[in-house]
């Protein structure tokens, strides 16, 4: 996360062949472990290192929600744990 | 009856020294297997406390016979110790991590307490972040060239394949005999193992150097007694002879204090020996053979591979009641019948419980005994005793004592449900459950629509048939197993089960508008088709009354059942787009009657989405869509049965004028071939953006005899007649295309290999009938004779040289794809569809939020939409719109 190289790159967060990410809330992340029943660690993992991950700021233990556009379900939405590394 | 165990985790590693010894019941001592009686010597390897060989026998350490007895191990003590190939790895990562004068792993004290906190936390909530630190710690403490331990300097050590270790010190490169390997990996401290990922209590770094070999039991090695009366060995006991001679000759060699060149010499031929008995096919080592120059198949033979332990039968087994056989076509039985041969069903059996109300069925069954069909094999007594009936001569008295509580192994007979399996199975339509016909003949027979799931055809196929042996495996079979419960494939949303070739030409020829029927044909129809209702009003009353061919099919639609869409045969001249259609080509079904359109492939086919199949089983359900498919089919070949059809030379024979034009065609395309050349020679020919003027050339060339052939075929086409045989079949898709008929009519065209011209062969010509340079059309595997007109030789060598391109892309394909599949099975046959939509692993993991993306099982989707809106609309407004 070198200030060098983040300062002229453009943010990859606007193109627009990356879906929009965000980074849940607690509160979010505590309902949706809920409703599915299980801890973090049984979402798909991303690396903390990931190119959107340091774009969102996001840190180990973040969930990330990606929503998609689907040609099937309009929009379609997943989840991720972010995992440092 | 002992406590249930429950297996919670297995945990694998090496055995230690002390734990081989305790788990041998004897040591072996000697190369010596029998003596001269021909019986076991003791402290052989075929030590009789081993394990029993001969049935009846009792085992000498347990008391068991060859049944119970599980065989035991003894063991071997190595002279000198020895590498085990299969832990190399292991043991060359631990000698380059560690140093070698302390042991210690080559960090900083404080490091390694650190790392080892670090661990400590990360071991069992985050196995994958353990293993990765220890990657991490292992290979941070390779790159250390002085020991922070006790500082003594380190040198680089290579692994030479497959089992050598040298050292390269300031005096050179020094060999690490086993021994010192051992006693460096003793030293490592059970600590410093952890952090490079090894668990000592279960795997100390030195027991991967042999000191005792574990000598397997005899159960797992028998000895075969050929016809002859010579005992042939096992394998793995010809290489355990070696190995104990070996050791022998090694220990001799020692208290005879022979040179250090002899030694060495005999201690890497017990590497040898026994790296080739853990893995035959090790790299860097020639496989030990046998006299007769086999491979020998030792332990880990036995476990790799297709037929190997793991894939051969742990994945896959044989199984009982199961048969296997030519298959056949009938088109006389449901989709959801098999043909029995009556031979299989004297073998294959059910159990049947005795009940007061099958009694009598039952009895009838025992009564024929196992040698008249609608019999029995076996009957079980409340006690669990089984009663041969093969071997009884009463079997009036064996009927007469049955009673509710008794089992009855009874032969197959009609109604039962089988499933039935043709390899590859490729996908779940692979295996389905069928209702048992039994019949006469020695094949399985089954009825044409199901060929598409199966990928069946009748040229030698053959297909394996399974009995379900439980209630509920039997129910699983009827509910969710069934053909008619797969008429929808998930692959495509549409039906994968349908008509195919002539049921497709019959319905076409049935519902062409020219098709008048008389009462007598209408009756033996309808009779056919298992229609149970009334006849229909005529269509043509006077001079005769008549019956249209769309009367009869609509008797079998159901009432209220709407269709509209373009059929097979409307294409080229005869297209239509909507009802107003002057070809009869576009089908409008309106309140169950076939109002307008002929049936063809794209209405009634296989594999044919949102076609009247389809419509049918969403709407009207599987039973309904199975008992319309029987009805439809079975009007389809009784009527082609009546109308005649058949293909014949003059369907597709060209008159003289066709034949005259299409020679004009063709000499003024090789003409225009010639000028290309010319053109070229002269260097005039304008080259193809990014290509060399010789592929310039080549795709120009081609380009034009492409072009002659498509006129051809339009010549032929124009000429023969588009309602004879041939034509039917292909306009409505029945079988083959226009392609294949100008083929036969006209020219077969260019052959080609790899898209290119044929060009290899000889030197500048591809047979020595050409001149060398010769580029011509006819040089190059140009064929200008038809299948009508026959091949000159020359031509029918280029046609093989192209067609034997196709059989070995088949070839090649199908394996490549066979493996693809078989990694995709494995990485995904445990994830499961939960009930609130999500897909999850075994352990709870999620793979996807909600299935698909959208939930939608493509079986119950419309060519994978989840609704269709337009047919929905059709059915609530009518088929105005
Ligand atoms: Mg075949
Ligand atoms: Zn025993
Ligand atoms: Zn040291």
């Amino acid at each position: 996360m070198s200030s060098k190289s983040s300062k002229k790159k453009f943010n990859i967060l606007e193109h627009e062949l990356v879906p929009k990410h965000e980074v849940l809330t607690k509160e979010e992340a505590v309902e949706l472990m809920k409703s599915l029943g299980i801890g973090p660690e049984r979402l798909p993992w991303i690396r903390a290192s990931d190119p959107v991950v340091k774009a969102l700021g996001a840190k180990p233990g973040d969930i990330i929600k990606i929503v998609r556009k689907s040609p099937t379900a309009g929009e379609s939405v997943a989840y991720r744990f972010v995992v440092s590394g | 009856m002992s406590e249930e165990k429950i297996i919670k985790a297995i945990k694998f590693g090496i055995l230690s020294p002390e734990l081989i010894r305790k788990m041998s019941v004897t040591a072996v001592v000697t190369p010596d297997v029998y003596d001269e009686d021909g019986l076991p010597v003791e402290g052989g390897v075929m030590d009789p406390r081993l394990g029993v060989i001969e049935p009846g026998q009792k085992c000498s350490t347990c008391g068991n016979t060859i049944a119970s007895c599980p065989g035991h191990f003894g063991h071997l003590e190595l002279v000198r110790p020895v590498i085990h190939v299969g832990f190399v790895r292991y043991i060359y990562d631990v000698l380059r991590a560690t140093c070698r004068r302390c042991g210690r792993l080559k960090l900083p004290e404080d490091e390694l307490n650190k790392y080892l906190d670090l661990l400590k936390r990360l071991e069992g909530r985050w196995p994958l972040l353990a293993r990765g630190l220890t990657d991490y710690v292992k290979r941070k403490a390779m790159k250390v060239v002085e020991c922070p331990h006790c500082g003594s300097r380190q040198f680089k050590i290579k692994l030479e394949k497959p089992t050598t270790f040298i050292e390269e010190g300031p005096e050179g490169p020094r060999r690490l005999w086993p021994t010192d390997v051992r006693s460096r990996l003793e030293r490592v401290p059970n600590t410093d193992l952890r952090l490079l990922g090894h668990d000592p209590e279960l795997s100390r770094p030195e027991w991967a150097v042999l000191t005792v070999l574990p000598i397997p039991a005899i159960s797992v090695r028998p000895s075969i007694l050929l016809e002859t009366g010579v005992r042939s060995e096992d394998d793995l006991t010809h290489k355990l002879v070696d190995i104990i001679r070996t050791n022998e000759r090694l220990r001799e060699s020692i208290n005879a204090g022979a040179p250090e060149v002899i030694i060495e010499d005999l201690w890497d031929l017990l590497q040898y020996h026994i790296t080739t008995y853990f893995d035959n096919e090790a790299p860097g080592v020639p496989p030990a053979k046998h006299r007769s120059g086999r491979a020998l198949r030792t332990l880990a033979q036995r476990l790799k591979g297709k037929e190997g332990r793991f894939r051969g039968n742990l994945s896959g087994k044989r199984v009982d009641f199961s048969a296997r056989t030519v298959i056949s076509p009938d088109p006389n039985l449901s989709i959801n019948e098999v043909g029995v041969p009556e031979e299989i069903a004297k073998i294959l059996t059910v159990p049947e419980r005795v009940t007061p109300w099958n009694i009598d069925v039952i009895r009838r069954y025992v009564l024929n005994g196992p040698y008249k069909h609608p019999g029995a094999n076996y009957v079980i007594d409340p006690t669990g005793r089984r009663i041969d009936l093969r071997y009884i001569r009463d079997l009036k008295a064996i009927a007469e004592s049955l009673k509710p509580g008794y089992v009855v192994e009874r032969h197959l007979v009609d109604g039962d449900i089988v499933l039935f399996n043709r390899q590859p199975s490729l996908h779940r339509m692979s295996i389905m459950a069928h209702v048992v016909r039994v019949l006469p003949g020695k094949t399985f027979r089954l009825h044409l629509a199901v060929c598409p799931p199966y990928n069946a055809d009748f040229d030698g196929d053959e297909m394996n048939l399974h009995v379900p042996q439980s209630e509920e495996a039997r129910a699983e079979a009827r509910v969710l197993l069934l053909v008619q419960e797969h008429i929808l494939s998930p692959r495509y949303g549409g039906p994968i089960i349908g008509g195919i070739q002539d049921y497709i030409s019959g319905a076409y020829l049935l519902s062409s508008k020219t098709t008048l029927l008389s009462k007598e044909q209408v009756s033996d129809l309808i009779a056919s088709s298992g229609y149970r209702g009334s006849i229909p009003e005529p269509a043509v009353l006077s001079p005769k009354v008549l019956w249209s061919g769309k009367q009869i099919i609509s008797l079998l639609l159901p009432q209220d059942f709407n269709f509209r869409g373009k059929a097979n045969i409307s294409a080229g001249p005869l297209k239509c787009d909507d009802e107003e259609c002057l070809w009869d080509s576009y089908v409008v079904i309106k309140r169950g009657k076939l109002l307008l359109g002929v049936l063809d492939k794209k209405t009634l086919g296989a594999q044919q989405p949102e076609n009247i199949l389809h419509w049918i089983a969403k709407e009207y359900g599987n039973s309904f869509c199975r008992e319309f498919m029987d009805g439809i089919f079975k009007l389809s070949l009784r009527y082609i049965e009546m109308r005649g059809f058949t293909m014949m030379l003059t369907d597709v024979l060209l008159p003289n004028t066709a034949i005259k034009e299409i020679n004009e065609l063709l000499d003024n395309a090789k003409k225009k071939v010639f000028e290309l050349i010319e053109m070229y020679r002269r260097g005039e020919l304008e080259p193809v953006p990014g290509r060399t003027l010789e592929e310039s050339l080549e795709i120009k060339i081609m380009e034009v005899l492409a072009d002659v052939r498509d006129e051809a075929g339009e010549i032929a086409a124009k000429y023969l007649d588009p309602f004879n045989n041939v034509f039917i079949m292909a306009r409505t898709g029945a079988r083959g295309n226009i392609l294949n008929i100008t083929q036969m009519a006209a020219i077969l065209g260019q052959q080609s290999v790899r898209g290119e011209r044929i060009r290899r062969g000889y030197d500048h010509r591809t047979l020595p009938h050409f001149k060398p340079g010769d580029i011509g059309p006819e040089a190059r595997g140009f064929v200008r004779s038809s299948f009508v007109s026959g091949l000159s030789p020359i031509e029918m060598f280029f046609h093989a040289a192209g067609g034997r391109e196709g059989l070995v892309d088949t070839a090649v394909r199908t394996s490549q794809s066979g493996y693809m599949q078989r990694r995709l099975i494995n990485a995904l046959q445990d994830l499961r569809v939960n009930y609130d939509l999500t897909v999850r692993t075994p352990d709870n993991e999620v793979v996807q939020l909600i299935y698909g993306e959208d939930g939608v099982d493509p079986a119950r989707s419309s060519y994978g939409k989840a609704v269709n809106v337009d047919r929905i609309i059709e059915r609530v407004v009518g088929w105005r719109l």
